[in-house]
């Protein structure tokens, strides 16, 4: 069966590609964490105000992913019950061993930003309510009822000093993914300084993507007006962040290009055959330019709201696709390319499985349930609806 | 009838077949103690291995390769490496350079099975064969990037891994730039799959640890019968390895990559990555 997807010459061990689907979904989750988390930050950090009524949902869409960014890595070890061994006896000249000590501190930053911003809710609710959802909630307030002006004060600043830490704990969190990658001298696709800036910013511009994304489909399941300035700021920064993004990927490939080392030729054979769809037509055009260029009007033209929301809704679901598909072509990508720089192979997703695209599916579709089940016990459709009521 | 046949044996007769038994066994001792003594990577005695006094290297010639896979062959029984799939700790390679300039690398079955000719030899300017294995670099990127300290580099060269420590990231297998590594899910003496989550670790070359501290060669530099592959202790003067690296000119895989291979290469064309 493999002998036909194999090109020229691989190494005898290079017939199997080690990391599937499932490490593809992997950086793509973490992306997003980090990038709903920054575009939480540009409110809670840089007080943009036309953010706020996304803020505190967008910091529930960060943990809602983060829970999860742990499940395509475990369920795609070889010994998932010793994986905990990378947070008691991690290696640390692996890029990979501080995953646990990174995911684990970004989960509490996360987690306090989150109870720092809705504590006063919590309180309310605890005080309000009886039965089971007082202890719930009394619980979640940590039995501290104190919601004087002076306290929410204090909350405030913690939650902006916290936001501080978690902007570079985020980008750190993200852009060490990339150095998984971008560290691997034995594979000249991943091989690059600039890679964990890459990822860093498509994972910004997928975050804010989703984001928008979420906050339009919430408004109209609830039936509730979208605040305009608010999804126009965010697409504003969107495109910000696609120009960083699209100069960068760019910047990569040209001069791989440009200084035509050794692994020139199957990095070419690479970009024209194996990947020329997902990475030239999906990751550039569908995922940058295009929302790029409908961006860009949505700035400049007036009135039209609803014509501009389509736009906004469109180019989101694009970055979303095109993201994703920058993660396909650097994770398997760079397996497509033998090392021995002779041949090529091709990835066949299988659907069942541990490593199927199924469990892909699964493992994606668990992020939405748990934001529905945040929101629910966190509702953060006040700061949504109240600019627009 | 037995009595019989024992005296129809004459003096004479006698005397020539306890001859002929003494001198054969006395020559085949000689051979077979000239071949043990070959096939020595080093002389400790008995149950005393100290890995401070031993650094191991490994010289391939390609020049004498002869492509007959009995190297790789020999390796995957010695190891228990699974016959019926694509994973190899020791491989040979085959370059044909093609008269429009075209090279043809192959190894079908990493060599065990030998080569097919499928190109005329008219169309071939030159050909020849070159053995891989782990080079057990200085500077393992394998090791550098295992995220739980399952492989490492021993105290005598040689890059282990432990296999009921390792978590099966697989991280290691992309950090080589030889190919040398592979995932391993089925079940050998060496590792155990969970029994509920199944599962597998990465595997590859030790240069039969377990032969050479004993004092044997790795399987296949023994099973190899043109001497292309050469093993030896780099602290010992004297040693096969140290003999060829004192005066040929020698490289290695992918300098380049500073990993500081310690399998050293004589014959090697700019063509072998």
């Amino acid at each position: 069966m493999t002998e036909g997807l194999i090109w020229g010459y691989v190494y005898p061990n290079e017939a199997e590609v080690q990391w599937s689907i499932l490490i593809v979904l992997y950086p793509y989750i973490t992306g997003l964490v980090a990038g709903a988390f920054i575009a939480s930050s540009l409110y809670h950090v840089f007080g943009k105000k036309e953010i706020k009524p996304v803020a505190r949902f967008a910091l529930l869409t960060a943990l809602a992913f983060l829970l999860v960014a742990t499940m395509p890595l475990v369920a795609h070890l070889g010994h998932p019950e010793r994986g905990v061994q990378i947070m008691f006896t991690p290696h640390l000249t692996s890029a990979m061993s501080g995953f646990g000590y990174i995911y684990s501190f970004y989960l509490i930053v996360v987690v306090l930003e989150i109870w720092l911003s809705f504590r006063e809710d919590i309180v309310k609710k605890a005080l309000s309510s009886r039965g089971l959802k007082e202890l719930l909630y009394s619980g979640l307030a940590l039995f501290s009822y104190d919601i004087s002006e002076r306290a929410l004060h204090e909350d405030e600043k913690l939650a902006r000093r916290l936001a501080i830490i978690g902007i570079p704990s985020a980008a750190f969190l993200h852009g060490y993914v990339g150095f998984i990658f971008g560290g691997i001298k034995a594979n000249p696709w991943w091989s690059t300084p600039l890679m964990p800036i890459i990822f860093l910013m498509s994972a910004i511009v997928s975050g804010i993507a989703l984001l928008i994304l979420l906050y339009i489909v919430a408004m109209k399941i609830r039936r509730h007006a979208i605040d305009h300035s608010c999804l126009y700021s965010l697409a504003q920064y969107l495109w910000v962040f696609l120009i960083f993004d699209v100069v960068l990927e760019l910047l990569e490939v040209v001069s791989m290009k440009y200084e035509s080392l050794e692994e020139i030729e199957i990095i070419n054979i690479l970009l024209s055959e194996k990947i020329a769809t997902t990475f030239y037509g999906v990751q550039l055009t569908l995922g940058i330019f295009v929302p790029f260029v409908l961006l860009l009007l949505v700035g400049i033209m007036k009135n039209h709201d609803t014509l501009k929301t389509i736009m906004i809704a469109v180019s989101s679901t694009l970055v979303v696709i095109g993201v994703f598909a920058m993660r396909w072509n650097v994770v398997i990508g760079g397996q497509e390319i033998s090392k021995s720089l002779s041949g090529t192979l091709t990835y066949v997703p299988v659907f069942f499985g541990m490593e199927g695209v199924l469990p892909a599916v699964v493992i994606f579709t668990i992020p939405f349930i748990i934001l529905l089940v945040l929101t629910y016990i966190l509702p953060p459709w006040k700061d949504m609806e109240e600019a627009t009521e | 009838m037995n009595g019989d046949l024992t005296m129809s044996i004459s003096r004479r007769e006698f005397t020539r077949i306890g001859c002929r038994v003494i001198i054969g066994a006395a020559a085949g001792t000689a051979i077979i103690e000239s071949i043990v003594k070959n096939s020595l990577a080093s002389e400790d005695k008995k149950g005393e291995y100290d890995w401070n006094e031993h650094y191991w290297g490994f010289v391939v010639d390609t020049t004498k390769c002869i492509g007959c896979g009995r190297c790789a062959n020999a390796c995957k029984l010695e190891n228990h490496v699974p016959f019926d799939e694509h994973l190899y700790r020791t491989w040979v390679e085959r370059y044909r350079v093609l008269k429009k300039e075209e090279v043809k690398i192959d190894s079908p079955n990493g060599g065990i099975d030998g080569f097919t000719n499928d190109i005329p030899k008219e169309d071939i300017k030159k050909a020849f064969y070159v053995p891989k294995l782990c080079n057990h670099c200085d500077h393992p990127p394998c090791v550098q990037v295992c995220p739980v300290g399952a492989t490492y580099l021993t105290e005598d060269g040689v890059v282990l891994i432990d296999y009921d420590y390792c978590i099966g990231c697989r991280y290691c297998i992309q950090g080589c730039p030889y190919g040398a590594r592979y995932f391993l899910a089925e079940e050998t003496p060496h590792h155990k799959p969970h029994s509920v989550l199944g599962g597998g670790v990465a595997d590859k070359c030790t240069w039969c640890y377990h032969r050479i501290t004993k004092g044997l060669l790795p399987a296949c530099v023994q099973a190899c019968p043109a001497g292309a592959r050469i093993f030896g202790d780099l602290k010992d003067p004297d040693s096969a390895v140290n003999k060829i690296l004192d005066k040929e000119r020698i490289n290695v895989l992918k300098p380049d990559l500073g990993t500081r291979p310690k399998a050293y290469y004589i014959g090697l064309d700019r063509e072998v990555r």
